[in-house]
């Protein structure tokens, strides 16, 4: 860990060298105090209240390269299977950290879909009122990301306009015969009266280890409508850690769906910072794991005004000797009258050996609100299955089904037909079935 | 079809059955009588494949193949269905797609191609006009904040679907009012032939008005105390069962 910190050190002023003049922007400045406040904290441990539950250790001991070679041998053929089929998309697509523009689909018509070193280049104005404005301060990973924040997705849909194709971000890491470590900077700005679906998917083509400590900046501005999908789907020495903030205005609605299947350790931070009234936010999750896996989900919903939605709904399947956190802080301040505030964890644990630690965690100081939570952790039920089998149904079949049913509330917010039908395939390849759940 | 000879079953170490022997041939109709806890759900478990009874003496033939290694989907194969007393449900599985698997499983263990979903389609509209059934009742969660009297039409739409040779009504009329019962019990009726064979399981005679037995049996303390034909039902919907206790005493 302290050699990965060290060697952050070392990079951190390689970059600023590399800066060429632009070591006086307000960007940098960001930048510089986010790594100032990284090396005073450095990495969690399991210490920390946030991080008891998942050990760190295990992924920061590699030694990543932490500027990668550009790779331009990366072919569309390659990575065809992470997009969806059967649906146009905008596609933002970078490799080990660089944007590929021949991979890639943009526009600035109407609106931006294009990388966020080209926001920093041109548009100073959103960096100066965006950047590093939506993600917790004493987070280290994310004071990381911002610290090393160069590239990444840039998505501006600008007022009263419906982006009229969903937007697919991908990152791939391919193999160098090196271990390597990425820091994609996402920021989405949704516009008063505006409307996008985003997909983002982290892949490796390498057999070495990748981590990935990823930031996403979300801003969903008055009457804006913003639905943003997460696959985690990689391989199995891939891990992922990623931040996630997300600043709600008057009247926005924002659905965050993260749908954990694959990597060896994921670890999603995941906030909602309601600052004005009648917002709605939805936070749905399916993980589906096995063998040597951990996700862990921390969420946050920061009710600060009155009169707002919000509703999670994680659900966990857990095989083998798999690792499960779920940690979901709901706070309701003193003048968040009227708050609705919804959450659930529901678990099932297939072996003996998996586990889920789970703290549902609701501050409520307000006292005209309803708030609800609850956590299951459980097995199959025996007398569903007997039912099932008494029709003729086997066992591995009927289990698949319930454990199919029981994930599928989760999918309630992916309307995106294209979407629904690729993370429906995924959970029965999960479940290791093959059933036509579609009809 | 079914011949149970000398059944023995125990849960834990308590033991339900104690010694049933039933014969049950292709065309008839036998009711199974008793007061509560005589066995009556057991027995219909234990031919359905339930794990959690353990089976002491005795066998379970279905034409003429002993059933005890069978899982319960096996028997589902050959031709068994057990109608449940209390439909388990199951949120997120529509009934059109649990009845779709179901049916096909069953095709794909008799080696037999998937059907068609236009003909799956078809014979779907058609039972459920037998059944008088609503066609949203398809895209509805399996038994999922279905009434008592849905579930129990669910349990006999199931049946109509997968043409079993032997149907077992646990308990079919419990939560049904007067109507329901009469359309379920048509729908029953509109299922048999000589080929096929119900074992109706009732406390009341009431049900047996609209499903006429050939057989009625008395289940008392885990053994088949009289055996008779209808008019022993309507025997005990006057009298009760403490004279067959007693008789059984003797």
């Amino acid at each position: 860990m302290e050699a990965l910190k060290d060697k952050l050190e070392s990079s951190f002023l390689v970059l600023e060298n590399e800066l060429n003049g632009q070591a006086d922007t307000a960007v940098h400045g960001l930048r510089r105090e986010a790594f100032k406040r990284f090396l005073q904290m450095g990495f969690p441990t399991k210490r920390h209240e946030e991080w008891r539950y998942t050990n760190l250790k295990p992924i920061l001991k590699h030694d990543y390269r932490i500027f990668p070679k550009e790779d331009t041998s990366v072919e569309f053929k390659d990575i065809k299977r992470f997009f969806l089929s059967d649906q146009d998309t905008y596609k933002l697509v970078f490799v080990d950290g660089v944007y590929s523009s021949w991979l890639s689909q943009t526009t600035h018509q109407g609106f931006d879909v294009c990388t966020f070193s080209n926001m920093l280049d041109k548009y100073k104005e959103v960096s100066d009122e965006y950047f590093a404005k939506a993600l917790p301060k004493e987070e280290a990973l994310a004071a990381v990301n911002t610290a090393f924040a160069k590239e990444g997705a840039f998505i501006r849909i600008k007022k009263n306009i419906t982006a009229d194709k969903p937007v697919e971000l991908l990152f791939v890491s391919t193999d160098h015969g090196h271990e390597i470590m990425t820091q994609p900077r996402n920021l989405v700005v949704v516009e008063e009266n505006a409307e996008v679906t985003i997909i983002e998917r982290h892949q490796s083509l390498s057999k070495s280890a990748v981590l990935t400590n990823t930031a996403t900046e979300i801003f969903a501005l008055r009457d804006s409508r913003l639905n943003y999908y997460k696959i985690q789907n990689d391989n199995e020495t891939a891990s992922i850690i990623d931040s996630t903030s997300v600043k709600q205005y008057r009247n926005s609605s924002v659905n965050v769906g993260t749908f954990s299947f694959g990597n060896k350790l994921i670890r999603n931070n995941l906030n909602f910072f309601i600052e004005e009234e009648h917002t709605e936010s939805i936070l749905d999750g399916i993980t589906i794991i096995g063998d040597g896996q951990t996700v862990d989900h921390h969420t946050l919903v920061d009710h600060k005004v009155p009169n707002c939605y919000s509703d999670e709904m994680y659900k966990g399947i857990f095989d083998g000797n798999a690792n499960g956190v779920f940690s979901g802080k709901v706070m309701v301040h003193p003048h968040a009258q009227k708050t609705n505030a919804f959450q659930k964890n529901n678990n099932v644990l297939l072996t003996d050996k998996a586990s889920i630690d789970t703290k549902p965690q609701l501050e409520i100081y307000a006292d005209d609100v309803k708030c609800s939570h609850g956590c299951t952790i459980g097995q199959l039920d025996d007398e569903a299955l007997f039912y099932m089998m008494s029709r003729g149904i086997p066992e591995k079949e009927g289990k698949a089904l319930l454990l199919y049913a029981f994930a599928n509330d989760a999918l309630r917010n992916v309307k995106l037909p294209a979407l629904r039908k690729r993370l429906n395939k995924q959970i029965a390849i999960k479940l290791n079935v093959n059933l036509d759940f579609e009809l | 079809m079914l011949k149970i000879t000398n059944l023995h079953a125990n849960i834990g170490d308590k033991e339900i059955l104690k010694g049933i022997n039933l014969e049950v041939k292709p065309g008839e109709i036998h009711a199974i009588m008793g007061p509560n806890g005589s066995g009556k759900s057991t027995l219909s478990s234990v031919i359905a494949g339930r794990e959690d009874y353990e089976i002491t003496a005795g066998h379970i033939d279905f034409e003429g193949e002993d059933l005890s290694d069978l899982g319960a989907e096996e028997r589902a194969h050959k031709g068994i269905f057990l109608s449940f007393q209390y439909p388990v449900e199951i949120p997120g599985v529509t009934v059109t797609n649990f009845i779709k698997t179901a049916i096909n499983e069953t095709r794909k263990a008799r080696g037999e191609e998937p059907m068609p979903a236009n003909i799956m389609l078809k014979q779907m509209r058609e039972k459920m006009g037998l059944l008088e059934i609503d066609s949203a009742f398809l895209s509805r969660s399996l038994n999922a904040g279905f009434s008592g009297g849905e579930k129990k039409r669910n349990e006999i739409f199931q049946m109509a679907m997968l043409e079993p040779k032997l149907a077992i009504l646990d308990e079919t009329d419990s939560g049904l009012d007067i109507d329901a019962l009469r359309i379920v019990a048509s729908g029953v009726n509109k299922l048999r032939s000589k080929d096929n064979a119900i074992i109706v399981i009732t406390h009341y005679q009431r049900l047996l008005e609209h499903i006429v037995p050939d057989f009625v049996h008395v289940l008392h303390k885990g053994r088949i105390v009289k055996s008779g034909d209808k008019n022993l039902a309507l025997e005990l919907e006057a009298k009760g069962y403490d004279w067959l206790k007693e008789e059984a005493a003797v």
